[in-house]
């Protein structure tokens, strides 16, 4: 049936979506922020040790945008497969 | 006008706006009861979501934590808002599709259990409960600090104050009191830190100005200076980190699916009316909490600097005034080991500074700091006005008011729906229902106000097992149920024991059956037991999906019902 063909390709790419956004969050958190903390608080941005910035300011406000781009990524693709709800 | 009677006014005033929102949202139906019937604007249901979720500890505590703990405090900061990037991509838009009331409710629904419904309740209880004691613990310290009535006095008055707006209005009454406290709760945090960071770095922003250069001495950055005092005194740099990284890394993920698996924050994304609108909340959610969690550390860096440039090395007589007010409460402790009547804070168990210490005539740290001062005394070691005290004030009770009635909802929701309706007594109206609703509310309440007043020795303890809980067990359970078709009853109720089951093991015996053992020689793979949530939900994941595997197939409605969540709108069938 059509109908749940097109279910089935709108929760791969539904899958794709996350999973890219999820990889962004893995690694501006687990990744700079605690694994390679040291080697990024080697490097100074504007006189501030980067790998610090990252764990105290830089990480959330990524998460922020990540959920907002999830939010804008969602509605595109829920309209693309005519399944938007208003 | 005095600082107390200030307090009394801002306090009043914001109670009695809750009160009114309370009287004005009364609820009618179970649906309104339970989930606003899901007509909530997804910016205020963010707001009722933030507000729900910064507790008295983030409020008054996590800026303190922070401070002492330097780089490593980052746990925290991105513990407790990255959780929201797993709730907005994971979770919250399927639950919103399935569109019931609870989180039991999808888990005894989506595993056609009635066992599975039952660990759920049993799960939902514990967490909430444990939560809210330390709400009411909270309110009550505000009120004694704050107002001078003793402990008990304070936890009554917020207990009546939760009970009007819980009991009558439930869900609804609930979500427009939280958008009210969020508001007090924001307001009262960004302004004193607002006045501060522009005498210490001339910029309005905290954000930005903690990363700048200071105001007194043009040419040196603020970190900088603060590394410098620190270390000066034998502690560790501000900027670097001193805990293993795979304990930061275990205690992290632990609060993030923690924080996603807590089901008071679960419900909120209930309460919208639609799954694009669940996504946005979600979003909404998270830009309102980061504006505090962003500005926390900010405080910690301004307090901190202002602490190690004062008190050091001072005359006891010739301390500032908040120094002696707030000694009184006994939040500062001063104990002249070396009686020369100055203050000595430096750090005494670094062995490497203690031939400069004895040099310099000192015998040890002799200020005691309890990290809540950092915020509460805030407004005073910046010399703010007496009105500015009160809102903090306010500012701290409406974070734990807005909490509890958060926690409160789920246990009166888990015992009315849940239990009674769901497996006790399913042929009950829906006016019965509601009215055992508000039972159970207001038995909740007064259990949660009676262990605010006599809190169990344990409380500190076991924050710790709510979100060690919440991780393993039901965040793998709702993520498996919405991502994996396959997986079935036996595999779910397995998965969820072994994660309790571990999870609860390792922190009853390092918390309270050998806690002289909990040290990070005997932890294992060097994890705490603040950490050991994540390894549970990875073992909670593992056993689900392999005794899945050698099981049969849920049927096929559930198979249809896993399909519906999915997406958004149904398609139609002849199109």
């Amino acid at each position: 049936m059509a109908s749940e063909e097109k279910q089935a390709a709108y929760w791969i790419a539904n899958r794709r979506i996350v999973f890219s956004l999820l990889t962004v969050w893995f690694i501006a958190s687990f990744g700079c922020s605690i694994l390679f903390v040291d080697e990024l608080d080697r490097v100074r941005v504007f006189g501030t040790p980067l790998g610090f910035w990252m764990a105290h300011q830089g990480s959330m406000w990524i998460f922020l945008a990540l959920v907002f781009i999830y939010v804008g990524l969602m509605k595109r693709l829920d309209r693309k497969f005519d399944l938007h709800e208003d | 006008m005095d600082v107390q009677a200030w307090t009394l006014v801002i306090v009043g005033l914001s109670f009695a706006l809750y009160i009114g929102i309370a009287i004005w949202s009364k609820a009618g139906s179970t649906r309104e009861f339970y989930v606003a019937s899901s007509t909530v604007h997804p910016v205020h249901n963010g707001m009722a979501t933030a507000a729900d979720w910064m507790s008295a500890a983030s409020f008054i505590s996590m800026a303190g934590l922070i401070s002492f703990m330097g780089r490593d405090g980052g746990v925290y900061l991105m513990g407790w808002t990255g959780g929201y990037v797993l709730l907005a991509l994971l979770l919250a838009p399927y639950l919103r599709k399935f569109g019931k009331f609870t989180v039991p409710d999808f888990v005894g629904d989506r595993y056609y259990s009635r066992s599975a419904r039952v660990v759920a309740i049993v799960c939902a209880l514990f967490v909430s409960f444990v939560y809210v004691a330390g709400q009411m613990r909270g309110v009550g310290i505000v009120f004694s600090r704050f107002l001078e009535v003793n402990i008990t006095t304070g936890v009554v008055v917020g207990m009546s104050i939760v009970f009007c707006y819980a009991v009558l209005g439930g869900m609804k009454g609930i979500t427009y009191t939280q958008v009210a406290q969020y508001c007090v709760l924001i307001f009262a945090y960004l302004v004193p830190v607002i006045f501060i960071s522009l005498m210490m770095t001339g910029n309005p922003i905290p954000q930005i100005g903690f990363f700048g250069e200071m105001k007194d001495e043009p040419g040196v950055r603020l970190l900088d200076k603060l590394d410098g005092l620190g270390q000066d005194l034998g502690f560790p740099a501000y900027t670097s980190g001193v805990r293993a990284t795979a304990d930061i890394f275990f205690i992290t993920l632990a609060l993030m699916v923690g924080t996603a698996g807590l089901p008071h924050i679960i419900i909120r994304f209930y309460t919208v009316p639609s799954v694009s609108k669940a996504r946005s909340s979600a979003g909404w959610a998270l830009l309102f909490i980061v504006i505090l969690y962003t500005t926390a550390p900010a405080v910690a860096v301004f307090a901190r600097t202002n602490l190690l440039q004062t008190v050091h090395n001072t005359p006891h007589t010739e301390l500032p005034p908040w120094f002696h007010n707030w000694e009184r409460t006994g939040l500062l402790t001063f104990t002249d080991k070396n009686q020369d009547g100055r203050v000595q804070y430096y750090n005494d168990t670094n062995p490497a500074f203690t031939p400069k210490a004895e040099a310099a005539g000192w015998k040890g740290n002799e200020l005691r700091i309890d990290r809540d001062i950092i915020v509460l005394a805030n407004p005073e070691i910046a010399r703010l006005p007496d009105w500015v005290v009160g809102l903090v004030a306010a500012g701290a009770l409406a974070a734990a008011l807005s909490t509890a009635a958060g926690l409160l909802l789920v246990i009166s929701t888990a015992v009315s729906h849940d239990l009674i309706k769901k497996i006790v007594r399913p042929d009950i109206t829906d006016k019965q229902e509601l009215l055992i609703a508000r039972v159970a509310a207001g038995f909740a309440v007064i259990a949660a106000g009676y262990f605010g007043i006599r809190p169990p020795g344990f409380v500190a303890e076991v924050v710790a097992f709510a979100f060690g809980l919440a991780a393993a067990s039901f965040f793998p359970a709702i993520v498996l149920g919405i991502f994996n078709k396959r997986m079935n009853r036996e595999g779910a109720i397995s998965g969820m024991i072994a994660g309790i089951v571990f999870t609860a093991a390792y922190i009853i015996y390092f918390k309270f059956i050998n806690p002289s053992a909990n040290t990070p020689e005997n932890w294992f793979l060097h994890i705490s037991p603040e950490g050991i949530g994540s390894i549970g939900m990875l073992l909670n994941f593992a056993v689900a999906i392999t005794v899945s595997w050698f099981t049969p197939p849920p049927p096929h409605e559930i198979q249809d019902l896993v399909a519906r969540i999915r997406v958004p709108r149904e398609l139609d069938p002849t199109a």
